[in-house]
């Protein structure tokens, strides 16, 4: 297991591998598509869809706004439940926790439900490290276990993976070939897995949402496997981000809508496990002993920042990767993180703080919007990107060549005469390239461009070189207005100022 | 009633067409169209790459240039979102600042202006042509503008609309990405063309130039024939010929 392989070199040279593999392009493309429209089926057959994602998103604002007291109550709690809570700052705090609980227990083996704080602090290469085992149950995971990968989709983890190549790993992995059919494939899985489950000492969990008035921690899946995670080992050990917090079940009651229909597009999901404390002497099943390992590892760091404390709102659907058309031509691994797609575009960058470090990652974006108009809290991520870029520039870490290009583009754009006078000037150099009305050149900064386009030419006579002469034409036959249209147009004159009276900016968006 | 036009850099100096139909498309409706000479660009290449310095820069002109407009109408629903932007960067200069608030109110993009502000869905064109309509991402998502550019097509005799596969999906253009991350851009480019060809339609309309431009480039280097035209070109093409 190499997590790093995923993260070396730039986000471009990155991308190019994935632009180069077709199989991953289909892979991605093939179940992102079925992804988004099984969302858009979801929310649109919910009837309220827009309200409910103001819901969800006023629910998240609110808790993060008073995190700390959530946070409080939660471990109370839990801990009145009988529930060890550990906070852990960082990664490495994180794992000696879990490296703790384990050699007390001496465990052997830990058996995972899907986690992806459990990526983001590497938790299986400091477990195997000291020899013990790390499984993954999640039929994704463990696909992504098996060929050494980091999870390329926050829901969908192997999504980079066609099923020949998935029955490839699987036949290595069982010693015999296996036809690349979905049920024998996780037929194969499951059974593997259940001995798994019968050995292990520790289950090891991430969490959805906790509830901070019961203290309990809820998890969403769709294989049961989360549920044997729970259920049969004797220790329980959840890491949750300290983001995780609803404040109550009824508001727990909105993200169930919201998360598997923005995720799959299912309206419920298969199985949804609430755990309150460990296993009582009236219940059937459940762990004797129960930790939940609460994560920060730079999330605190966004909780005042006004640009980016929405960050903590995420609710982890994936909605914005499947939307997302970068995320669709280069996969997740690209991204360079354990996080990919938009949200991780700029959640890593902002849970690392060395804005040296950024890489380019924020700006592999076309700042589509795509992503905004999918999550189902709303998180403006295509401003969020921007003001990466900007903290970026600020702190002096920008594209020296950029930098000094933009400078050319203020000065140029500072006065209309010189702006005026640079496309005059402009269609004379241009001459020598132009070709079929079209440049075509492929050098410095049209290489990229015209790799894949031909370029147009400035025109002979710019819009402002033409206006004398369109206007006089134009008003010398003038139309009288119809008086309906007139009528319109005073009107909105009128409730603008009336807008503008009533609220001191005065700053209306007219939608 | 002032109403001013707020051309865009890439139209003054490309696509002045663009601005030359809105000019004549308006006239016709009696309303004439004023341009401000002072406006250079909305900053909106500066101000995604995270330099805002200079966006404040090019952003002078334009609030400079529109002070005294009733309304601001602009081919761009991407330059005009730009507008937006401006309360923010101008938070710490009130003078500007009010200028920013004001001018957000009062900036349309151009089917804005006719459908929510005119009222008008039936300009009187005819083209006879096979269409498929782009939805330029800003435009679309940002500003909301969905059905003020159907509402418009389908006014338009004889012209036939075929849905667009993936038609939300950004052409991969984006500014400065389209430089920086040129290939990751140049697969998707790739992409929207390939389903423009699906749709076989000989006509591609959209409402933001920079969008058309990438789609255009791509179109030519791989020598396919389908016309490309702002909204605006295609309506004053659509009465011209009548
Ligand atoms: S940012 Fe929004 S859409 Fe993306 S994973 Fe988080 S909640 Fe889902």
């Amino acid at each position: 297991m190499n997590p790093a392989s995923s993260t070396r070199g730039t986000v471009k040279e990155r991308a190019d591998i994935a632009l180069n593999d077709d199989f991953l392009r289909n892979a991605v493309r093939f179940t992102t598509d079925r992804l988004r429209s099984g969302k858009k089926v979801a929310s649109t057959e919910h009837g309220n869809w827009e309200e409910w994602r103001e819901r969800g998103r006023q629910i998240r604002l609110h808790t993060i706004a008073h995190l700390d007291y959530y946070l409080n109550l939660f471990v109370e709690n839990a801990r009145s439940n009988g529930v060890h809570v550990h906070f852990a700052d960082n990664a490495v705090e994180a794992t000696d926790i879990v490296m703790t609980i384990a050699r007390q227990k001496e465990a052997q083996s830990v058996i995972k439900s899907k986690s992806m704080v459990s990526e983001e602090v590497h938790i299986n290469q400091a477990l195997e490290l000291s020899g013990i085992e790390a499984i993954e149950s999640d039929l994704g995971e463990y696909i992504i276990q098996l060929a050494g990968e980091g999870p390329s989709h926050i829901v969908i983890p192997a999504i980079h993976k066609n099923r020949y190549q998935i029955a490839e790993l699987l036949s290595e992995d069982a010693g015999e070939t296996l036809e690349p059919d979905t049920t024998i494939l996780a037929g194969y899985v499951r059974r593997k897995l259940r001995q798994k489950f019968l050995e292990a000492d520790i289950g090891m969990t991430g969490c959805n949402f906790a509830i901070a008035e019961t203290g309990s921690m809820v998890l969403f899946e769709n294989e049961g496997n989360a549920r044997m995670v729970t259920t049969v080992p004797k220790t329980q050990i959840t890491l949750m981000g300290m983001e995780r917090i609803v404040p109550s079940w009824a508001d727990l009651e909105v993200m169930a809508t919201l998360l598997p229909r923005s995720a799959t597009g299912q309206r419920l999901t298969m199985y949804m496990s609430g755990i309150t404390g460990p296993k009582r002497t009236v219940d059937a099943d459940g762990p004797e002993e129960m930790h939940i390992i609460i994560v920060d590892n730079g999330r605190s760091q966004q909780l005042g920042d006004p640009e980016f404390q929405e960050l903590l709102n995420c609710i982890r659907c994936g909605a914005c990767l499947n939307v997302c058309p970068v995320y669709r031509q280069i996969g997740g691994h690209s991204y360079g993180g354990t996080y990919s797609g938009p949200i991780g575009a700029v959640l890593t960058p902002a849970l690392n703080k060395n804005v040296a470090e950024w890489d380019d990652i924020a700006s592999a974006s076309s700042l589509c919007g795509a992503c905004y108009e999918a999550c189902p809290v709303k998180i403006p991520l295509h401003d969020m990107l921007v003001s990466l870029r900007r903290r970026k520039v600020e702190r002096g870490h920008g594209d020296k060549l950029e930098a000094l290009g933009m400078r050319g583009f203020a000065t140029l754009m500072a006065n209309s005469k010189r702006f005026a006078l640079a496309m005059r000037l402009g269609k004379i150099a241009q001459k020598p390239f132009v070709h079929n009305s079209g440049i075509h050149l492929k050098l410095g900064p049209l290489k990229g461009w015209n790799t894949y386009r031909v370029a147009p030419t400035l025109a002979n006579h710019s819009f402002r070189d033409q206006w004398k002469e369109l206007s006089a034409e134009t008003a010398a036959q003038p139309k009288t207005i119809d008086p309906a249209v007139r009528q319109r147009m005073e009107q909105v004159l009128a409730d603008r100022q009336h807008n503008k009276s009533t609220s001191r900016t005065g700053g209306e968006s007219h939608e | 009633m002032k109403v001013s036009l707020f051309i865009t850099c890439l139209s003054d100096a490309i696509y002045p067409k663009v601005g030359e139909a809105m000019v004549r498309l308006l006239a016709a409706h009696g309303i004439q169209l004023d341009f401000p000479p002072v406006q250079t660009c909305c900053g909106q290449p500066s101000y995604n790459s995270g330099y805002w310095d200079e966006t404040r820069t090019a952003a002078r002109t334009i609030l400079k240039a529109f002070q005294s407009s009733d309304f601001v109408v602009s081919p761009s629903g991407s330059c005009t979102y730009m507008i937006h932007h401006y309360p923010e960067l101008f938070k710490d200069e009130p003078e500007y600042l009010a200028l920013a608030h004001e001018l957000e109110s009062k900036t349309y993009e151009f089917t804005q202006f006719l459908v929510k502000v005119l009222g008008i869905t039936d300009i009187g064109a005819a083209f006879p042509y096979k269409v498929t309509y782009h939805p330029s991402c800003h435009g679309s998502r940002l500003l909301g503008i969905k059905d003020e550019p159907i509402a418009l097509l389908n006014h338009v005799q004889g012209l036939e609309l075929v849905p667009l596969p993936f038609a939300e999906d950004c052409c991969g253009f984006g500014g400065t990405f389209a430089v920086k991350m040129a290939d990751i851009s140049g697969a998707m480019v790739t992409e929207k063309v390939d389903h423009i060809k699906e749709t076989e339609a000989e006509v591609l309309v959209g409402l933001d130039m920079a969008c058309l431009m990438n789609i255009a480039g791509n179109l030519r280097h791989r020598g396919e024939q389908v016309r490309v035209m702002h909204l605006a070109e295609l309506l004053y093409e659509g009465v011209s010929v009548r």
